[in-house]
């Protein structure tokens, strides 16, 4: 909502500068979004009247004026508009004047005849984007006054930004209502009288959907003069409003609008076929808009019809059919109440946000139709003429907005502001804001007035009791500090903990978007049914994410492309899968991706590339902070992502935690990323249940290490030498560690070594070397038997 | 070697021993060289060791005195020998040391650390400085229903403020999120009061340009309590706010406004952090900045999750993490956070 600061004043003057004013909106909590002057800088501009006009001898398009500007000396000033005539009252710019741009006028010569000065356009001056010709003045503008002066320029456009619940500060007299009530002043609008009849002829009227149009109003005004022009105040009125001027029924409709907030529609009477109906559309029934658009109405929709069928879209769009044009001669105001129910939503349905429905959607005062056209009718009788016929009107009593008397009470008052308010103060503001206050017995039956649709419970009263009184005098208070504490389950995973291992482990955190492309979810999880979004910003953010990787693939190519060469990077988030049985699962996960070398390039290490062991070891610090990695395994198996060779499901007691691999190769190229992209992604419910630390006493009793150089067959997976090394071993073993793995020629190609340090201790006595030679030779025997392995001698 | 035939000539013969010994022992350039030393005059057949040796030649009456001298000479002479070995000894560690100096100026070596988001940074403060207010951290979904993004925060189908919602939808109706206060509807409809929560995460508009992104973060906090006010709400943040900001004389501004699920509702201004409220570019020259919405809890939202109003009250607030974390690390590009470029992440490292 855009308004004239110089119009509220006509309403409403309080004595306080602009910035003051608009302070005093935005804490009132009408948010003033921009402040602009009406119109840039100039001086030097008086009005002026054209006395004569000649041609110039020189030029075929320039006419010498002589411009009288109350001085009794009139000036010649050369003019190159065609508008330009005798008698007219003009903005004359004099030798001194700055216009806008610092232009100054400066005596000239123009194809060897002198001029004093300049007539100016609207747009000269400021006041228009383009103009064609001059700027005609009122016959009525007084000869010699500063034009700047007379035209009000040193008013600004203060643009509001209005919540949806505040409709009633839709308009002029809305806002002037909140400035006279935060400054204790009565408002001094325009007087209203009613038009009187200069016809008997009344339009034919049915409302049908009365609960959608509690009351309709329309008045028939014939003969206009085609010819009228909009006075120019109102012009400028509706500019400082963001309107512009498009002909003297239109302009009229929007003023009151402005003024008061009640949007009015008029038909040309002449292009209208029977009785106005307001009725709810036929399905599909077919209705050209002001715009041109063509739509197909939904049974929901409230139309004005005619005999040919809907003619406008009620509270929203009149129709094409129907529309005023230069040409209309008699016209049917309508001023209608349409409730807010019947409106909202359905401008949006078509596409369409109006002035009217922005209102209607948000309600517009339920008494302000009779005046709203009477002002309409009084405004355009005095720029057009005409024979105004008599109001005609449908009011369905029994539909009428019911406002049920709102309880307040004194003591809630504290309770939710936490400030104590005195009666008198209560009453003091609610009585400013027009609402009726009834005593009871533990405070008011409080009455609304209509224009305040927000106004429904008592939440709502003591709000603008707040609101009014001022939040910002309302002390911020200490509460009592809480009690209940509530810390999480040790045991649960710590993701915070998990970050900052990974952080140390040398990865960034990302944050993508949690929809991807299609293509991309093809790619990497063609198993996986993606959730698609109905109205996506683009292809490329359609599908819901079934997996982290997508999002850190794609991080990893932008970074590769900016010249990086190792990228490592993690996220959470959940990923989104629809299960089998059509369930949508979206489950927080944790991924992470490395590309590139192990460690950044640096003199004390020799470049080594990220292999697959060390996002393991990147993936066995996080899986510790569960205190079961014990529990925890890699199984070889293949993932549509993952290279065949180089991919794990990570599993605890046959549930997958997740998934461990290189890039699948061909992917990799498909990506434009390197082969050697490693990626790993935990379900992180599924590390929720950790476990808690538990002591075991310590052994008192020295721990004795054997090697063992064993030779297995290449493909046995070190799980199996490691289960039946602890098997054999017994309670003694109290770590095994793998300290060498060889393959090469000296053992041949079907057959690897793997050196194992035995580390053995018991808890109650010294072992014996018969002890230690006894465990080893069960280790080598089981290790014989369950895979064949041999000592490497 | 000179035979002695009394105790002065002893004396004076060790005397001479002694000036030797000190001159080539305070010489010798090594521990070997030392040895070479005290073996000439210590040794099985050393010049001291000889004296010793022709101790019985002397009158039996002069031997004592002869023995003692000898002996104190001998003394002296190891004392000698071990103060240079001493000597040589420190001089050899120092060199050996002086080798193995490092430049301590060179960059270590090893892994270096990546960083933490800076939303994720950015929400970790806000949780850690309500956690000490007593709150709890809550979650939610992402992919809502209409019900508990809109329907139960009163905002029914139709309602204007669903305009303000770009909302991205899916074929079945359901939605994602367009703002975190849906699980203030998930906790009210699963836990009685008190309450004390935050809500961080990912919330989503279908919009696209320089100011806003199709996803960014949110933090809702709420308290429900048989005492709660609009002054308790204005001291939390007041509390939260100086806080993050770190200024604890940063002024606030309580403006009113319109959520459909709170009433009173009210918008929060700071005092521009980056001028003081002087005017700039960041706060477009009004000296302050729009920070987060707040309000009590509407009755209607109690209504729907069943919680009595007439003993409970409560109040709500939300907040953008991008936003704060623009202005609180000076990030003056939104974009900037999904583009996860790592010359970006690094400067919050």
């Amino acid at each position: 909502m855009q308004l004239s600061e110089a119009w509220l004043r006509e309403w409403v003057d309080p004595p306080i500068d602009t910035q003051t004013l608009t302070d005093q909106l935005s804490m009132a909590g009408l948010e003033v979004d921009a402040v602009a002057p009406v119109a840039p800088d100039f001086s030097g501009v008086f009005i002026g009247q054209v006395l004569s006009i000649d041609p110039h001898p020189n030029a075929a398009k320039l006419r010498l004026c002589q411009v009288e500007t109350g001085t009794g000396e009139p000036l010649q000033i050369i003019c190159g508009a065609a508008n330009v005539a005798a008698q007219q009252r003009v903005p004359v710019a004099v030798i001194g004047a700055r216009l806008p741009g610092d232009f100054k006028i400066k005596k000239a010569k123009l194809r060897g005849v002198e001029s004093h000065g300049m007539i100016c356009s609207a747009a000269e001056l400021g006041l228009a984007e383009a103009s064609e010709g001059i700027l005609v003045l009122p016959e009525d503008a007084p000869l010699g006054h500063d034009f700047r002066t007379w035209m009000q320029l040193d008013d600004h456009s203060i643009d509001l930004d209005l919540t949806p619940d505040r409709g009633d500060c839709l308009s002029l007299a809305g806002v002037a209502r909140e400035v006279g009530v935060l400054n204790r002043l009565p408002l001094s609008g325009p007087n209203f009288h009613p038009i009187a009849p200069e016809s008997e002829e009344r339009w034919p009227l049915s409302v049908t959907a009365t609960a959608a149009c509690p009351q309709y109003l329309c008045r028939l005004v014939r003969d206009l003069d085609p010819n009228a022009r909009t006075p120019m105040w109102m012009q400028e009125r509706l500019r400082r409003c963001g309107l512009r001027a498009i002909s003297p029924v239109v302009d009229v409709t929007n003023y009151v609008l402005l003024e008061l907030g009640q949007p009015l529609h008029a038909f040309d009477a002449e292009r209208l076929q029977g009785p106005i109906q307001v009725r709810f559309a036929h399905e599909g029934e077919p209705l050209t808009l002001l715009n041109e658009e063509q739509i197909k109405l939904h049974p929901d929709a409230l139309v004005i019809a005619d005999d040919s069928g809907a003619i406008a879209l009620a509270g929203i769009m009149g129709g094409a059919s129907t529309a005023v044009t230069e040409h209309t001669r008699h016209i049917l105001f309508e001023s209608a109440f349409f409730a807010p129910l019947a409106i909202a939503g359905r401008a949006r349905r078509y596409g369409l946000h109006t002035d009217a429905s922005h209102r209607f959607e948000r309600g517009v005062d339920p008494e302000l139709q009779a005046r709203a056209i009477e002002r309409a009718t009084a405004l355009l009788l005095a720029i057009t003429g005409g024979t105004p016929g008599p109001l005609v009107t449908a009011r369905a009593e029994a539909e009428q907005p019911q406002r049920p008397p709102i309880l307040l009470r004194l003591e809630r008052i504290p309770r939710l502001l936490g400030i104590t308010l005195e009666a008198a103060e209560v009453e003091d503001i609610l009585t400013r804001l027009g609402l009726t206050l009834t005593n009871t017995d533990d405070g008011w039956r409080v009455q609304v007035p209509g224009h305040r649709f927000d106004l429904r419970r008592e939440a709502d009263l003591i709000a603008e009791l707040g609101r009014i009184y001022g939040y910002d005098r309302i002390p911020p208070s200490r509460a009592q500090s809480s009690t209940h504490m509530s810390v999480p389950r040790e045991a649960d995973f710590d993701l915070d903990q998990a970050r900052a291992q990974l952080i140390a482990r040398g990865y960034f955190e990302a944050i993508t978007y949690s929809f991807i492309s299609p293509s991309l979810h093809a790619l990497i999880e063609p198993e996986a049914q993606a959730l698609a979004l109905s109205n996506p910003i683009s292809t490329e953010l359609s599908s819901m994410r079934s997996s982290l990787w997508p999002g850190l693939l794609q991080t990893a190519q932008q970074n590769l492309a900016r010249q990086q060469t190792r990228v490592r990077l993690f996220e959470t988030g959940l990923r989104f899968r629809i299960q089998p049985g059509g369930e949508l699962e979206q489950e927080p996960m944790l991924a992470a991706l490395a590309i590139g070398d192990l460690f950044p390039e640096q003199w004390g290490h020799s470049a080594q590339p990220v292999d697959f062991y060390h996002l393991k070891s990147d993936l066995e610090a996080l899986l510790t902070l569960t205190g079961r990695r014990q529990e925890i395994s890699l199984t070889p198996a293949t993932h549509p992502a993952l290279h065949p060779g180089q991919c794990a499901r990570i599993e605890r007691a046959g549930t997958e935690l997740g998934w461990i691999g290189m890039l699948h190769p061909s992917l990799a190229k498909q990506l434009d990323l390197p082969a050697a992209s490693y990626l790993f992604e935990l379900r992180l419910h599924q590390l929720a249940d950790g476990r808690i630390p538990a002591f075991s006493p310590l052994s008192k009793f020295p721990s004795i290490r054997r090697d063992l150089a064993l030779l297995v067959a290449s493909d046995t997976p070190y799980a199996a030498i490691e289960a039946s090394a602890c098997a054999a071993a017994g309670d003694w073993l109290r770590d095994l560690l793998v300290f060498d793995v060889y393959a090469g020629e000296n053992i041949g190609s079907e057959r690897k070594s793997i050196a194992l340090g035995l580390i053995l201790q018991a808890k109650s006595q010294t072992l014996t070397d018969q002890d230690v030679e006894d465990a080893v030779a069960r280790v080598l025997a089981r290790l014989e038997q369950d895979l064949g392995a041999k000592l490497r001698s | 070697m000179n035979s002695i035939s009394d105790v002065s000539e002893l004396s004076a013969q060790l005397a001479d021993l002694g000036t030797r010994l000190n001159a080539e022992a305070t010489a010798a350039e090594s521990l070997a060289a030392l040895d070479e030393v005290r073996v000439r005059y210590l040794g099985k057949s050393g010049q001291i060791t000889a004296l010793l040796k022709q101790l019985g030649r002397l009158p039996p009456e002069a031997r004592p005195k002869a023995g003692q001298t000898i002996n104190q000479a001998k003394t002296e002479a190891q004392q000698q020998l071990e103060q240079q070995r001493h000597r040589l000894e420190a001089a050899a560690l120092e060199a050996r040391l002086s080798g193995e100096r490092v430049d301590v100026t060179l960059p270590g070596c090893g892994q270096r650390p990546g960083g933490l988001h800076p939303v994720t940074r950015t929400m970790n403060r806000i949780g850690q400085l309500f956690a000490s207010a007593g709150f709890e951290t809550a979650e939610g979904p992402e992919v809502e229903d209409d019900y508990h993004n809109f329907e139960a925060l009163n905002i029914p189908a139709e309602h204007p403020a669903r305009a303000m919602h770009d909302t991205f939808y899916f074929p079945d109706g359901r939605l994602l999120r367009t703002h975190t206060s849906p699980v203030q509807i998930r906790v009210m409809e699963n836990r009685q009061p008190p309450l004390r929560i935050i809500a961080p995460g990912r919330v989503y508009r279908c919009d696209s340009d320089l100011t806003h992104t199709p996803m960014f973060h949110q933090v809702e906090g709420f308290l429900v309590d048989e005492q709660a006010t609009f002054a308790d709400l204005k001291g939390v943040l007041y509390e939260f706010l100086r806080h993050f900001f770190e200024q604890s004389d940063l002024s606030l501004r309580f403006r009113p406004s319109y959520f459909p699920f709170t009433e009173p509702s009210a918008e929060v201004d700071v005092q521009c952090v980056k001028c003081g409220g002087t005017g700039c570019r960041i706060c477009k020259h009004s000296g302050w900045l729009e920070i987060l919405g707040c309000g009590m809890i509407h009755p209607e939202v109690f209504r729907h999750v069943g919680i009595d109003t007439e003993r409970f009250q409560g109040y709500a607030f939300g907040m953008g993490v991008e936003r704060l974390a623009m202005l609180r690390y000076g990030v003056d590009d939104l974009r900037l956070f999904f583009d996860n470029d790592l010359r970006f992440l690094a400067q919050f490292a």
